[in-house]
């Protein structure tokens, strides 16, 4: 159920495009880092964007995968960006600080 | 009308789900708003994994697809205790595990405070828990285990409408 597969992760231009999946928790936080992060190894990657289209629920976990990502592009002046985002998840998002890192592009 | 259910489970972050839609589905019949439900879900989530990667220490998110790693047979065997108490639309629930314990607990609960952040922890689970919920509580010492209390008001309608 709900689980990242590899079509998630799309890389169009310079920005690696990840899908996320419904539910955004520890058990599955740590394979969908992972994944992105052999994306971001790659010298055409500068942005990412997280498209919370699919995403029901998300805990704490999603605020690491974001910051741990930031982290990685933002050394190399890329971007991170956060599309189809509920309202939920912008509290989240206004909770934790995490707006000031992640530019909400409305959709 | 008072109504009680208690769960125990192994600690691992298979049970995170299933913590959360238990609780979920043990409300339900009280017409929770779509954001009560969301933030109730979320804080039984905070304090699960919680027990689970810092109260025993199993750090490994099993979410593979398919996968059954090694790490689930040297896991450590302990279990986290989650028991709710509906006190007509008050929720009580309680979180309880036998780890390691806290020491400072104060510490702890300040935002963005994590003592794992090569986990890609951000130290955010205590400020969820407390701004999602009426009220928390943490009990804990080291090696005493921590036990959580988190209480929510259910019905009254949630942040949105007082936003509009
Ligand atoms: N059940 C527990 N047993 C032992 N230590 C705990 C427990 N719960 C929390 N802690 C300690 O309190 C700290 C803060 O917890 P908190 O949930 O706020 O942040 P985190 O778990 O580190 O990160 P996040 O929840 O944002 O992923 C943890 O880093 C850990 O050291
Ligand atoms: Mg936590």
């Amino acid at each position: 159920m709900g689980q990242i597969a590899a079509e998630d992760f799309q890389i169009i231009d310079n920005c690696l495009l990840i899908q996320l999946p419904e539910e955004i928790d520890h058990h599955g936080a740590g394979f969908i880092c992972e994944c992105a992060d052999r994306y971001l190894v790659r010298k055409e990657v500068r942005d990412v964007v997280f498209d919370f289209g699919r995403t029901r629920f998300m805990d704490s976990s999603g605020i690491g995968i974001i910051m741990g990502r930031y982290r990685k592009i933002s050394c190399f002046g890329g971007k991170v960006y956060a599309i189809h985002v509920d309202r939920q998840i912008e509290r989240i998002f206004r909770l934790s600080g995490l707006n000031k890192i992640v530019e909400v592009l409305e959709s | 009308m008072k109504n009680e259910m208690e769960i125990i489970f192994d600690a691992l972050s298979d049970n995170e789900g299933f913590a959360r839609v238990a609780v979920a589905a043990f409300i339900t019949h009280l017409n929770p708003t779509v954001e009560e439900m969301a933030d109730i879900k979320t804080a039984v989530s905070e304090a699960v994994t919680n027990s689970i990667i810092h109260g025993y220490g199993n750090l490994r998110g099993y979410g593979r697809p398919g996968e059954k790693g090694e790490e689930c047979d040297e896991a450590n065997p302990g279990k986290v205790r989650l028991r709710c108490v509906l006190d007509k639309n008050i929720l009580h629930i309680e979180v309880i595990d036998q780890g390691k314990g806290i020491e400072d607990v104060e510490k702890a609960m300040e935002p963005l405070y994590t003592t794992r952040p090569e986990l890609e922890r951000s130290g955010m689970g205590f400020a969820f828990m407390e701004a999602f919920m009426d009220d928390l509580e943490v009990e804990s010492a080291p090696g005493q285990g921590t036990k959580v209390r988190m209480i929510k008001k259910i019905g009254v309608g949630g942040w949105i409408e007082h936003q509009c």
